[in-house]
């Protein structure tokens, strides 16, 4: 399969974004255009905005980007075998086995650590934080 | 007439452009009818008429509302990121089309000695490219949530994230039996070489399953195409996991600042991911344009597009009717249900039936 069978995804990509770019243009063009300072204003259902939005958000969605990046770089080796699988035969199924056993361990360990709950309030009972006092231990 | 047909499509380059054309119209024209068959069928779900007004039985009805739109004054906050703000409802576009372009609507033509193709690219990688491009869309939702300088948005723009990234995570678990599978339905399981082209997925699907029943993937992958569609419903953010635009919550998500044509995008891309997405799953797990009647004089041609849009349009009914039906999940649930479940089970799914696959193909290891 040579390259120029991308052609027409190249074709593609100029036509869908020359259409979006074209039509927003177009709707700039003939629709009325009158701003106004409340108009401008971030949408807050109806009341003045009082505050900047947030720019910080929980770690956990940081979590489960990295997670995800694990698992879909384990997807794309998975794809690779799976287009050779009867030429492999059972050494390919037995090396893609170890290695999704590898993946398989590292979702039990990321689950007993809790970092798939999203209720916080559910794990802090589960596994309640007991700190005992440093001084006791001393004593 | 035909020899002229026949020098444009053995021109790499024209028959290239006009296959892009036709997808590109055939898209277009799917995003309005779809827009009013959802909204007919989920009002007659809920005892309602729909739109019924503008052209016969108000099909339409998402013409009029583009058209609206596009005279509507798209009003730019004052605090977006203008650059990207711009940029989003174009990153959406573009995925979404060329997503479709892998998908082959019907069998091959013949004008005079050249074979006609209808598939926008037959690319040996389809499948990769739309797990790609799948992720790829998912830029245009998270730059649109934050580039709005409002906290709406960013909160829609990053559930959409976490979200779009749990589920596609899935999917592609859930897709890689299917490609075993098609390796191990080659040349009788010995020595072929698999093969991820949809085009080569389609005709493997050809055969029977047992008597009558045809060779469809989704008789042997039932898990797999189970796992693929919830997964599909969650990638296109609809109910009941479109916590990304859950109105009750947080207003209109990522697209909240948008108003006018640019949200008119967004809006099309959406519903064309739907379509992309249960075109794909009638190419995987549906045998594609197969059917009956492929033979017949004069309308042959015409009879597997009407069974690809038939099979597709039935997936897309299952869509609107599980709106119609479920409610919205909470986001805990949601995570827990991508995570803890669909996750855990693709990854059982696909042991348990690389096993046997590897049983019925290769025998027993130790023989």
């Amino acid at each position: 399969m040579s390259l120029s069978a991308y052609l027409p995804i190249a074709i593609m990509a100029l036509l869908a974004s020359g259409f979006a770019a074209i039509s927003l243009g177009l709707s700039r063009l003939i629709a009325p255009h009158n701003p106004t300072p409340e108009k401008l204003d971030p949408y807050e259902c109806g009341i003045v905005p009082l505050q900047e939005p947030v720019q910080r958000f929980p770690v956990k969605f940081y979590l489960v980007a990295m997670l995800f990046v694990i698992f879909d770089v384990e997807i794309v080796f998975l794809f690779a075998w799976a287009v050779r699988f009867t030429q492999l035969g059972w050494y390919g199924i037995g090396a893609v086995g170890i290695f999704t056993l590898l993946l398989i361990e590292t979702l039990v360990y990321v689950w007993k650590r809790g970092a798939l709950d999203w209720n916080v309030a559910r794990r802090s009972r589960r596994r309640p934080a007991v700190v005992e006092p440093l001084t006791e231990k001393a004593a | 007439m035909t020899h002229f047909l026949e020098t444009v499509f053995q021109s790499v380059f024209w028959s290239a452009v006009i296959k892009v054309v036709f997808v590109f119209a055939l898209l277009l024209l799917t995003a309005l009818i779809l827009v009013w068959f959802e909204r007919r069928v989920v009002a007659f779900m809920q005892n309602r008429v729909g739109p019924n007004r503008a052209g016969p039985f108000g099909i339409l009805q998402t013409l009029a509302d583009g058209l609206k739109l596009l005279f509507k004054e798209g009003i730019r906050p004052r605090k977006v990121e203008v650059g990207l703000y711009l940029a989003a409802p174009i990153m959406a576009m573009i995925p979404a089309f060329l997503i479709f372009l892998m998908v082959p609507i019907g069998a091959p033509i013949h004008i005079g000695e050249t074979t006609v193709t209808l598939q926008g690219a037959d690319l040996n990688i389809a499948l990769l490219f739309v797990l790609a491009m799948s992720s790829i869309a998912v830029y245009a939702i998270v730059l649109a949530g934050w580039a709005s300088g409002s906290k709406y948005p960013l909160l829609g723009g990053i559930r959409a994230t976490a979200q779009m990234i749990s589920y596609e995570a899935a999917m592609g678990l859930a897709l890689v039996p299917v490609v075993v599978f098609a390796s191990s339905q080659i040349a009788g399981g010995s020595l072929g070489v698999g093969t991820m082209s949809f085009s080569r997925i389609v005709a493997l699907q050809a055969g029977s399953f047992r008597g009558p029943v045809p060779g469809w993937f989704v008789f042997s992958l039932l898990p797999s195409f189970v796992i693929f569609f919830t997964a599909a419903i969650a990638e296109t953010n609809r109910a009941p996991f479109d916590l990304v635009e859950a109105e009750s919550e947080i207003v209109g998500g990522y697209h909240t600042e948008y108003s006018g044509f640019r949200f008119a995008i967004f809006f099309l891309a959406e519903y064309i991911n739907m379509f992309n997405l249960s075109a794909i799953a009638v190419t995987l797990f549906f045998g594609g344009w197969l059917g009956p009647g492929a033979d017949l004089p004069y309308v042959g041609w015409l009879v597997p597009i009407f069974w690809f849009l038939l099979k597709t349009y039935a997936l897309l009914f299952l869509f609107v009717w599980i709106r119609a039906t479920l409610p919205r999940l909470r986001y805990d649930q949601l995570m827990t249900l991508g995570w803890k479940w669909l996750i855990p089970l693709s990854l059982a799914w696909l042991v348990v039936f690389v096993l046997l696959q590897g049983v019925r193909v290769f025998g027993m290891p130790w023989s």
